[in-house]
C-alpha cells in the first residue's frame, strides 16, 4: 500500500519531463530537424532550479506562494490517476482512508481548475499586459473546455458505473467491448479537451515567446528560476497525466488489476508506455501539420467537445 | 440546555432582538455621540440574539424534539404558532451563523455613518430584519408567517435606502415594488391554501394535503413559485437583487444575499414537500430548468459587471440556480418514486444553501472592507490592493476560492453532491427526464467553469498588480472587529467543506426526521447505475482529500524550497517592452471578461458605444476626448417588464375614463351599484 503510494507519487514527476521531450523530438524530425535529445527537459528544470530569480516589485505573496501550490497539486492529481495498475479499487471499504479519495474524477477536474485558477491570478499578479491578457484567455479556455472534460468522464463514469478512476478502469475491463463504442466518440471530445487544457495546437501554441497570441506562456513570462522551473514542471506533469487518463480510462486494456504480481506490472508498463507513445505522438502529429486557430474559433471547438460528450453519453445510456 | 427546549429560547432571542431595535432607538435619542453607542448597542444585541438562536437551533437539532406552541391571542385570522422542528432549526442555524458575523463586522464598519446618518434609526432596522429572518422559519400559522415576511421586507427596504444616495433610493423603489408583487402571489397561495383546507394553520395544511384537487395544488404551487421566487431571485424575476442588495451597507447585502433570498428557498421547501407533498413530477423538472437558467445566465452577467457588489449579488442568482437544481432533482426523485435519491438531492440543496451564505457573506463582507478603503464600487478602478489589505484580501481569497467550488472548501462539496445526484438521474428511464438531467449537468459545468472565471477577474484585477486609478490616499486595512468577522466566516468555509462527510450524513438524517422522506424505501427503478455510488456520504472524505494536499505541499514543496534555499531573489520591474509601464497598461475588469462576453453576445446582448471630441471641430485631426462605453443589453426590462408596464398604462387610462371628476357622475356610480346588488341578492 505504501509502496504503492510512493510509486504514484513520483511516477508522474519523474517521467513528464521525458513525455515533454518525447513530443518535441517527434516535432523536430516532422520539420526536418534532429533536435535537442529527448531528455533536454530535465535538462532545463536542472539549469532553473539552479539559477537565482527576479521577481516584480508589483508582485504579492502569491507570487511567490502559487508555484509551489500549482505544483504540489499537480503532484497531487498524478497518484489519483492509473497508470500502470488500478488496484487500490480491488480493495474494498478503503476508500475513506486512502488517497483513492483523490480518484473521484469531479475531485480531480477541480483540481485540475484550481491549477488553473492560480495560474490566471499569477498572470494578472505582476500587472504586465502580456499576463493579464494570457490569464482572461486562459480563463476563457479553462471555462469553455471543463464542459467536454466533465462529459466525456462522465461517459466512462456511467458506462463503468463507478465515479472513482480507478473503479473505472477495473470495471471497464470486464465490459463487454460493443458497449465500449461510446467511449470512442467520448475519446475525441476528451482529445480536444486535452489540447485546449495542455496548451497545445490549436488552442495555444507552446514554443511561442514572441506572438500575442500566447496563452499559458503569457502568464508565466514574468517567472524566472525555480519558480519558472516549478511552473514548468506542473504543466508536464498536467500533460502526463491527461495522456494517462486519456490512455487508460479510454482504453483500458493493458492496465494490471493486481499490484504483487511483477511480470504482470511489467507488462502493463509495457502497453502503458505503448499507449502514451500513440498519445504523445498524435499530438506531435496535430502540431506538425494544423494552424493554430484564431482565438474566437476555440470556443467553436471546445463547444464540438462538449456536444460530443454528451451524444457519447446519450448512446450509452439508451443501450 | 434544558432551557433551550423550551418556548422561553424563543423570547430570549426574540427580545434580545426587540431589546437591541428599541434600545438602539432610545440611545440615539439619549446619547448625543453621533450614533456610535447605539450602533454598537445594536450590533451586540443583535450578535447576542443571533448567538442565542444557534444555541437554541443547536439543541432543537441535538435532542430531536420540535418546539411547538403558540400564544393566545384574540385577533381575528392570526394566530402567534411557532413550530421549531429540525428543518427550521437547520434554517436558524444559518441565520444565526451569518446574523453574528455581520453584527460583528457591524461594529466595526458602522464606523462612517457617524455623525451623518442615524444609527439608532439603523440599529433598529438592523435588529427588527434579523428578528424576522429568524422568525419567519419558526412561524407555523399563514397570516403570522405573512406578517414575518411583510417585515423582512420593509426592514430590508429601509436598509436599502439607509444611504439616502439617488442610486439606492431607486433601487429600493424596484425592490419595493418587486417584493410587493411577490407578497401578492405569496398571499394567492396562502389564500388558495386555505380555500382548500379551510384553514390557515399550517399544522391543518399538513394533514389535509391529501384531499386537495391537483388543479388546486397546482394553483398554489404555481403562485408559490412566482412569490417566492421573486424573493429568491430566480430569472426573469431577478431584475430588482442585482441594484437593492449592493446598494445597503455591505453586512446587510451580506445578511440579504446570503440570507434572505434562502427564506424563499425555504418556504418553496416547505411547500413542496412538507405542506403538500406529493407532487407531480414535471414540477421538478420545470425547477431544474429554472435553476439551469438562472445559474448560467446569473454567472454571465456576473462575469461581464465591473461593480464589485453587483458582481456578487449576480453571482447569488447564479447559486439560487444551483439549489433550484438540487431542489428540482429531489422533486423528480420523489415523483418518480426514488425517495432515497430525492433525500440526497434535498441534502445538495440544502448543504449548498449553507454555503453559500457563509461564502457569499464573506465575500460581500470583504468587498466592504474594500469598498470602504477605496471609496468606490468599480472593479476598474481597483489593483494592488492585497499590498494595503492583505487580511481582507486573504479572506476575499478564500470566499472566491470557496465559491469557485475547490476543494476542500464548502462549495466543492455541495456542488459535488448536486453533481452527483444529476448524475443518478440520467439513468432514469423516461427520455424526457434524462435529456432534462443532462441539460442541467451541462448548465451546472458550464456555470461552475465561468464562476472559477468570474472569481478570477473579482480577486485578481482588484487585489493583484498595480493601483488602476491615482490615489491621494492610501488604501487602508479593514477594522479589527471587521476582519474577526471575515476570518471566522472563512473558518466555517474550511469546517463546512473538510466535515462534508459528517455534514451530508447529518442533513439526510435531519431531513428524514422531520417526516420529508423515508431513507429506508430503497425502491428506485434505476438500474445498478448506483451500486457502485450507494453509500453516497461516504464518497467524499473531503478532510481526506485536505490531508493529503496539504501533506504534499508540505513535502514537495518543502523539497524544493530545501534544495534550492541558496537561491538569490532580485527584486525588479516588471518587463516593459522599453516603455514605462503606467496603471493602464494591465489588464482591465471589462477587458478581463471582453471575449467571454463575446463569445455569449448572443444571450449577453454587448453595446458599445463610442464618443469623441475634437480639438478643432471641423478639420477633426486633434482628438480632445474619446470614451467608449461598454454595456449589456437590458431582455427583461425591454421584453417583459417593458411590455407590462405598457399594459398596465393602458388599463390605467381606460380607468380614468370613468373618473371625470364630476359628484353627480360619483353619485350615479352608487346608485347603479346598489340597484346592482339588490338584483344580484334578489335572485340568488
Amino acid at each position: 500500500m505504501i509502496f504503492f503510494f510512493l510509486l504514484q507519487l513520483v511516477a508522474i514527476p519523474v517521467l513528464s519531463p521525458l513525455a515533454v521531450g518525447i513530443i518535441r523530438k517527434i516535432k523536430a524530425h516532422m520539420q526536418g530537424r534532429v533536435g535537442a535529445s529527448v531528455l533536454q527537459p530535465y535538462y532545463d528544470l536542472w539549469k532553473l532550479f539552479h539559477k537565482d530569480e527576479v521577481i516584480s516589485e508589483d508582485a504579492t505573496w502569491i507570487f511567490r506562494f502559487a508555484p509551489y501550490l500549482i505544483f504540489a497539486v499537480s503532484v497531487a492529481v498524478g497518484i489519483a490517476v492509473p497508470m500502470v495498475t488500478a488496484v487500490p479499487a480491488a480493495f474494498p471499504g478503503i476508500e475513506r482512508l486512502s488517497f483513492l479519495a483523490l480518484s473521484d474524477f469531479l475531485v480531480v477536474i477541480y483540481l485540475f481548475a484550481l491549477m488553473t485558477f492560480f495560474l490566471a491570478l499569477l498572470g494578472i499578479e505582476t500587472g504586465s499586459g502580456f499576463g493579464g491578457f494570457g490569464a482572461a484567455r486562459e480563463m476563457m479556455v479553462a471555462a469553455l473546455a471543463e464542459g467536454g472534460l466533465l462529459f466525456s468522464l462522465l461517459v466512462a463514469s456511467v458506462i463503468a458505473q463507478s465515479g472513482n478512476l480507478m473503479g473505472i478502469v477495473v470495471n471497464l475491463q470486464m465490459m463487454p467491448l460493443e458497449t465500449l463504442f461510446p467511449l470512442l466518440i467520448a475519446f475525441v471530445g476528451f482529445a480536444i479537451a486535452l489540447l485546449a487544457e495542455n496548451s497545445r495546437f490549436p488552442v495555444d501554441n507552446p514554443a511561442t515567446h514572441l506572438e500575442l497570441t500566447m496563452i499559458h506562456e503569457a502568464m508565466i513570462l514574468e517567472h524566472s528560476g525555480k519558480r519558472l522551473a516549478l511552473l514548468e514542471w506542473a504543466a508536464a506533469n498536467k500533460l502526463l497525466i491527461f495522456i494517462a487518463l486519456g490512455a487508460n480510462i479510454f482504453f483500458p486494456w493493458g492496465v494490471a488489476l493486481q499490484a504483487d504480481a511483477l511480470p504482470g506490472l511489467a507488462l502493463a508498463l509495457v502497453v502503458f508506455a505503448a499507449k502514451a507513445a500513440v498519445l504523445l505522438a498524435g499530438i506531435a502529429v496535430i502540431e506538425s501539420t494544423m494552424a493554430k486557430f484564431r482565438i474566437f474559433r476555440v470556443p467553436d471547438l471546445l463547444f464540438t467537445s462538449l456536444v460530443l460528450g454528451i451524444i457519447a453519453l446519450s448512446i450509452s445510456i439508451t443501450f | 440546555m434544558e432551557f433551550f427546549l423550551t418556548p422561553a429560547s424563543l423570547f430570549l432571542f426574540g427580545g434580545l432582538f426587540l431589546f437591541g431595535a428599541f434600545g438602539a432607538l432610545l440611545l440615539s435619542r439619549l446619547v448625543p455621540d453621533g450614533g456610535k453607542i447605539a450602533g454598537t448597542f445594536a450590533h451586540v444585541l443583535g450578535f447576542l440574539g443571533s448567538l442565542a438562536a444557534l444555541t437554541t437551533a443547536f439543541a432543537v437539532l441535538v435532542s430531536g424534539q420540535a418546539i411547538a406552541f403558540s400564544l393566545p391571542g384574540t385577533l381575528p385570522f392570526v394566530e402567534f404558532a411557532f413550530r421549531f422542528d429540525a428543518l427550521a432549526a437547520y434554517f436558524v442555524i444559518l441565520v444565526s451563523l451569518v446574523g453574528m458575523a455581520a453584527s460583528i463586522y457591524g461594529i466595526g464598519y458602522q464606523k462612517h455613518f457617524f455623525g451623518g446618518h442615524s444609527l439608532g434609526w439603523f440599529g433598529f432596522l438592523y435588529n427588527i430584519f434579523l428578528l424576522s429572518l429568524v422568525f419567519i422559519p419558526l412561524a407555523n400559522q399563514a397570516f403570522f408567517f405573512l406578517f414575518l415576511w411583510e417585515i423582512m421586507s420593509l426592514s430590508s427596504y429601509f436598509l436599502v435606502v439607509f444611504e439616502r444616495k439617488e442610486e439606492s433610493v431607486q433601487a429600493g423603489f424596484l425592490y419595493f415594488l418587486m417584493t410587493h408583487l411577490g407578497t401578492a402571489f405569496v398571499m394567492l397561495a396562502l389564500l388558495l391554501a386555505y380555500g382548500a383546507t379551510g384553514s390557515f394553520a399550517f399544522d391543518d395544511w399538513r394533514v389535509a394535503s391529501a384531499n386537495i384537487t391537483p388543479l388546486l395544488q397546482s394553483l398554489i404551487f404555481l403562485f408559490a413559485l412566482i412569490g417566492f421566487g421573486t424573493k429568491a431571485g430566480i430569472i426573469p424575476l431577478h431584475i430588482w437583487l442585482p441594484e437593492a442588495h449592493p446598494a445597503a451597507p455591505s453586512h446587510v447585502s451580506a445578511l440579504m444575499s446570503g440570507v434572505m433570498v434562502k427564506t424563499a428557498l425555504f418556504m418553496l421547501v416547505r411547500f413542496f414537500f412538507d405542506f403538500f407533498p406529493g407532487a407531480r413530477m414535471e414540477w421538478g423538472l420545470a425547477f431544474m430548468l429554472l435553476g439551469s437558467l438562472s445559474a448560467l445566465l446569473g454567472i454571465l452577467y456576473a462575469l461581464a459587471e465591473r461593480d464589485i457588489k453587483r458582481l456578487l449579488a449576480y453571482s447569488t442568482v447564479e447559486n439560487v440556480g444551483i439549489m433550484l437544481m438540487g431542489f428540482g432533482a429531489a422533486l423528480v426523485f420523489f415523483g418518480l418514486g426514488a425517495e432515497s435519491f430525492a433525500l440526497f438531492a434535498l441534502a445538495a440543496m440544502l448543504y449548498h444553501m449553507l454555503n453559500h451564505a457563509i461564502f457569499k457573506s464573506l465575500l460581500f463582507l470583504g468587498a466592504g472592507a474594500v469598498v470602504e478603503a477605496t471609496g468606490t464600487r468599480n472593479l476598474n478602478a481597483y489593483g494592488g490592493l492585497l499590498k494595503f489589505l492583505p487580511l481582507s484580501g486573504f479572506f476575499f481569497l478564500i470566499g472566491s476560492l470557496a465559491i469557485s467550488a475547490f476543494p476542500p472548501l464548502n462549495g466543492f462539496a455541495s456542488e459535488w453532491l448536486t453533481f452527483q445526484s444529476l448524475f443518478v438521474g440520467i439513468a432514469s428511464p423516461s427520455l424526457l427526464v434524462k435529456a432534462t438531467f443532462i441539460i442541467t449537468i451541462v448548465s451546472l459545468v458550464m456555470t461552475s467553469g465561468l464562476a472559477a472565471a468570474t472569481f478570477v477577474k473579482a480577486f485578481g484585477t482588484s487585489f493583484l498588480g498595480r493601483a488602476r486609478t491615482v490615489r491621494t490616499e492610501l488604501p487602508h486595512e479593514a477594522d479589527q472587529l471587521m476582519l474577526l468577522a471575515m476570518g471566522f466566516l472563512a473558518l466555517l468555509t474550511l469546517v463546512l467543506g473538510v466535515g462534508a462527510t459528517f455534514m451530508i450524513a447529518a442533513l439526510i438524517g435531519m431531513i428524514a426526521s422531520i417526516g420529508l422522506t423515508d431513507p429506508l424505501s430503497l425502491r428506485f427503478p434505476f438500474s445498478e447505475f448506483i451500486a457502485a455510488r450507494e453509500q453516497f456520504a461516504n464518497v467524499l472524505p473531503l478532510e481526506t482529500i485536505g490531508m493529503l494536499l496539504l501533506v504534499i505541499f508540505a513535502v514537495a514543496g518543502g523539497a524544493v524550497y530545501f534544495a534550492t534555499r541558496k537561491r538569490g531573489i532580485v527584486y525588479g520591474r516588471t518587463w516593459d517592452c522599453g516603455t514605462p509601464l503606467s496603471p493602464r497598461t494591465q489588464i482591465s475588469s471589462t477587458g478581463f471578461s471582453r471575449s467571454l462576453v463575446t463569445i455569449f453576445q448572443g444571450i449577453l446582448r454587448p453595446t458599445r458605444q463610442t464618443s469623441i471630441e475634437y480639438q478643432d471641430g471641423k478639420m477633426r485631426y486633434f482628438i480632445k476626448y474619446q470614451g467608449i462605453k461598454m454595456g449589456l443589453g437590458d431582455p427583461y426590462r425591454s421584453g417583459i417588464y417593458g411590455p407590462a408596464h405598457n399594459v398596465l398604462l393602458f388599463f390605467a387610462r381606460q380607468a380614468r375614463r370613468i373618473q371625470s371628476g364630476n359628484v353627480n357622475a360619483y353619485a350615479l356610480y352608487m346608485f347603479v351599484t346598489l340597484i346592482l346588488l339588490l338584483v344580484w341578492t334578489l335572485y340568488s
